[in-house]
């Protein structure tokens, strides 16, 4: 009986769609990030766009109709805007603050973590305390307190988050490869005299992927919600780009009025993208962690 | 014991050395301490005062020293906005984040839990299951927005709840609390139910890993085979394993929860010192911004330092070393 | 007959087959004697003995055969009155006196809980039993061992405590599962030696189950050999050990470090165990046995070659004597 060749990618792939709640997540996520790379050509109205703006428009419940034969489906914010494209528009500087930091501080985490552990000694000993003296820390104090010095902006948030996140990376790429270095086919690479970035990055890391893919998708959700969490205490992204986060603070002031739909929506859709990560990443940590075990 | 007890005590005086020290040499690094600490609006003289006072004419490692001394003699410098000692500004509010913290961090034990445990017992039950569902709810819902929404339908919607704010306190051992009246708890519910979330999350899924690791171990087996009835064999000897897990990363939550009190108390104007320091960041308050920081690293340093001896005090094999 | 079993039937069903943990075993322990069950590790020995008290977790399950203790079929038994069996008539010792005592509870505690499982007292007179049967396994200063924690025993005590609690209710029949494979040997006799002494004192019955031969030699009345989860062969200790029949308890013996010559090699039984997913149709030794032939691919039937010896092979080596 001879076993049809399977190339471990395929072999994830089947075993992650085990799970239709997690490939439900996955296609969420999917359609979520078209709906923010399109949002442009999708939305009804670009709510940045001072001149389509009406504030008489203002703080209208879901399914109002504009002055010019508009359905604002969700509904309108205090400046006129349509809820729905500003969901939309926030999507994307969610999206992209989340995943992009979350990206960055996988490279840099991952990097200082292999270093750590391919180079040893004092340099992996001071990579390590900083990573202890990092986690040891909840994320928010560590960013409300880069913030604080930086002041706001999006760059600043990006660089917050990057500096919050990189720690788990380097821990656990750290880990990854001291237990794959002992393996024998690095000693034998070693032995063939390739250079050690060779070694380190063609051999070793691929090896690592794995936890760090799963580290990749909780981080993901965790700077998402961690951005939101940012914007909507003042600290985060301008009021120039709103995320959902600054969305959502803009209707905390007419919630007891009972205009909830400014809040509400962008709530939903922060929810739906970060429990669909969540689910994809449970999925994903399940599926690619016995591997590990050979 | 008291030897261990000594060694974590001076562990954690360096730990805090350490912290002021990167206190310190960060506020030179961001800018001139002199502005940071000394209000822009103060005259000429005010200024000479301060300077003088803080020690800024003085070279750097002799400015460390006045720096300490004045931490340990708990003046921070004033807040630019109340003009009032910033140490004290963040003692005041202390208790009130404090209950918050606490409250939040009970209920996710009382929770977390039982539920936790009933998922472990019976994974593959309709109930089991849901109950997993619901902690992924937990862990991805926002924090900031399920309090808004949580406001939204107890306060304004049915009208059970107040919406904001603190209620009445009552004093014990000197200090004003809210939990001791009604009309304190009724607004410290929600709040504390809104911090708790993720850690009810957090609890549950310790509790029911922790059962299903703890089930096939051999020594449950044997108290089956003794004739225990079931619900000994889960209470008693399941449950106290499984503590000593849960209570050590509860523990270490308290911090990260007092930590993330900072969003609660925004949303519900709930006046600790998370929604001080909010403020003074959006008012540039800084002096306050640094009494925060001390604070808050001394804070957690006495959790880990309690939550170690929490530890030792459940897990016998730690306490007793082992003769074996 | 304090225990009587009759083709046991105990299978574990998986997502990759239906294991047949026990497939076929018949035994049986008179009153006072001491039955040593003999078999490598996967023979299906220890699910025997947790099938008796009902202690087979899901995946597994008795799918047929009996159990009948002190005359009574107990396999149809509900829960709650299995629980007023075990630890009561019928205790069970473990391997692992590492993982059978709970390491965070105190070993008073442990004690006590046995007692009162079963009988009214009161917590002190429950102590009092605890610690008088720690001094009758010859623990000394039960009263300070009593507030002591697990881990500050040696393995050889953690096994003496956990032969008194079997002994706590006097039980009818006590299993006990490999209770000195994890030990020293040094310490294995001692165990041998207080289990034996108060076996013989209260009547108890004994089923040892455990792979070492030479153990049940110097403890067991009688020895069931056990193979793939069936009884290959059976009857009193001597005569299964001086004249064996079946070519695996053979092998067995042969392949005892003490009975073979120093210098010349070290008899093995050709060949592994099969795999309890992947056992051989008929008889499940014929893959490793030197005596097998066509007719092997019959399951051979369990019969008794002479009064007292019961055994599963068309071609025995020997004869019963």
């Amino acid at each position: 009986m001879a076993a049809r060749e399977e190339s471990p990618f395929a072999r994830v792939a089947r075993d992650f769609a085990t799970s239709p709640v997690a490939v439900a997540g996955l296609v969420l996520i999917t359609i979520i990030v078209l709906l923010a790379v399109f949002a442009s050509l999708i939305a009804p109205q670009n709510p940045y766009d001072l001149a389509q703006l009406d504030i008489m428009d203002g703080r209208l419940p879901p399914g109002s109709l504009s002055g010019d034969g508009l359905t604002f489906w969700l509904g309108t914010d205090d400046q006129g805007r349509d809820m729905l494209s500003g969901i939309l528009y926030g999507l994307r500087i969610s999206l992209i603050v989340g995943a992009g930091s979350a990206l960055f501080a996988g490279i840099v985490g991952t990097s200082l973590g292999l270093t750590a552990a391919y180079v040893g000694g004092k340099v992996e000993a001071a990579i390590m305390r900083l990573v202890d003296l990092q986690l040891s820390f909840p994320a928010i104090l560590v960013a409300l307190m880069i913030l604080a010095a930086l002041g706001k902006g999006v760059i600043n948030v990006m660089l917050a988050l990057v500096i919050v996140e990189w720690a788990s990376y380097a821990r656990t790429a750290r880990g990854a490869a001291l237990s794959e270095r002992a393996r024998e086919y690095i000693e034998a690479a070693e032995n063939l005299a390739l250079p050690r970035w060779r070694v380190v990055f063609k051999h070793l890391l691929p090896n690592c992927l794995p936890p760090l893919i799963v580290i990749g998708t909780i981080q993901v959700a965790r700077a998402i919600a961690l951005e939101a969490t940012l914007s909507f205490l003042g600290l985060g992204v301008p009021i120039t780009e709103p995320s959902l986060g600054l969305l959502i603070a803009n209707g905390y002031q007419y919630m007891l009025s009972g205009k909830y739909w400014i809040s509400f929506y962008p709530g939903i859709a922060l929810l739906i993208t970060i429990m669909a990560i969540n689910l994809v990443g449970d999925q994903l940590r399940d599926v690619l962690n016995p591997r590990l075990q050979k | 014991m008291a030897l261990w007890l000594i060694r974590r005590l001076v562990q954690a005086g360096f730990v805090m050395l350490a912290m002021s020290l990167i206190v310190f040499i960060g506020l030179h690094m961001i800018g001139n301490p002199i502005d940071i600490l000394i209000s822009p609006e103060a005259d000429q003289a005010e200024r000479a005062r301060a300077i003088a006072a803080l020690g800024f004419d003085k070279p750097l490692w002799q400015q460390y020293a006045y720096f300490l001394q004045g931490a340990l003699h708990g003046d921070l410098g004033r807040s630019f906005v109340f003009n009032e000692p910033a140490l004290r500004l963040i003692l005041q509010r202390m208790p009130a984040t404090l209950e918050l913290a606490v409250t939040a961090v009970l209920m996710s034990v009382l929770v977390g839990l039982p539920l936790g445990l009933f998922a472990g017992l019976y994974p593959h039950s309709f109930a089991g299951r849901t109950v997993m569902a619901g902690s992924i709810l937990g862990f991805s819902l926002p924090g900031f927005w399920v309090g808004l929404m949580l406001i939204m339908v107890f306060a304004v919607g049915l009208g059970w709840l107040p919406s904001s704010g603190r209620g009445t306190t009552a004093e014990l051992f000197g200090v004003q609390w809210s939990f001791l009246t009604k009309d304190g708890l009724r607004h410290l519910i929600m709040p504390a139910l809104n911090l708790s979330l993720f850690n009810i999350s957090l609890v549950l899924r310790l509790a029911r890993a922790g059962v299903r690791e703890t089930m096939p171990l051999d020594y449950i087996r044997f108290a089956r085979a003794k004739g225990l009835s079931p619900q000994r064999v889960v209470f008693v000897h399941v449950l106290r394993n499984i503590l000593i897990p849960v209570v050590t990363v509860v523990g270490l939550e308290l911090g990260s929860t007092i930590a993330f009190s900072v969003v609660t108390e925004s949303v519900f104007a709930w006046p600790g010192m998370g929604k001080l320091i909010i403020d003074s960041i959006n008012v540039l308050d800084r002096p306050v911004i640094v009494a925060y920081l001390m604070i808050i690293v001394a804070l957690f340093v006495t959790i880990n330092l309690v939550v170690d001896l929490l530890y030792t005090a459940l897990d016998p094999r730690v306490r007793l070393g082992g003769r074996a | 007959m304090t225990l009587e079993i009759t083709d046991l039937h105990t299978h574990f069903i998986t997502r990759a087959g239906t294991l047949r943990a026990v497939d076929g075993v018949s035994l049986s322990v008179g009153r006072g004697e001491v039955l040593g069950l003999v078999g490598e590790s996967g023979s299906g020995k220890s699910v025997t003995g947790f099938s008796i008290i009902g202690l087979v977790d899901p995946p597994g399950k008795i799918v047929s055969g009996s159990v009948k203790f002190e005359g009574r079929e107990i396999t149809g038994l509900s829960e709650p009155e299995l629980r007023k069996l075990r630890g009561n008539k019928i205790a069970m010792i473990f391997q692992d006196p590492m993982m059978t005592l709970n390491p965070v509870l105190r070993i008073d505690a442990q004690m006590i809980e046995t007692v009162k499982a079963h009988d009214n007292s009161s917590t002190a007179v429950a102590r009092e039993r605890a610690r008088d049967a720690l001094g009758q396994v010859g623990i000394p200063s039960p009263e300070e061992r009593l507030s002591a924690y697990p881990h500050q025993f040696s393995g050889g005590m953690r096994q003496r405590v956990a032969i008194a609690i079997a002994l706590l209710h006097n039980p009818a029949l006590i299993i006990a599962d490999e209770p000195t494979t994890a030990l020293d040997v040094t310490i294995q006799a001692q165990i041998l030696a207080v289990v034996q002494k108060l076996a013989t004192e209260r009547g108890t019955s004994l089923l040892w189950i455990t792979h070492d031969l030479s153990v049940v030699a110097g403890l067991a009345d009688r020895v069931a050999v056990m193979y793939a989860g069936r009884i290959v062969e059976s009857g009193a200790v001597d005569a299964v050990l001086d004249h064996p029949m079946h070519p695996y308890t053979n092998g067995l013996i042969g392949s005892l470090p003490s009975r073979n010559r120093r210098g010349s090699k070290l008899l093995q039984i050709p060949g592994m165990t099969p795999s309890p997913l992947d056992r051989p149709e008929g008889c499940a030794f014929r893959t490793r046995c030197s005596h097998a032939d066509a007719s092997c691919a019959q399951e051979p039937p369990l019969h008794a070659p002479a009064p007292g010896r019961t055994l599963r092979c068309f071609h025995p080596v020997g004869a019963p004597a």
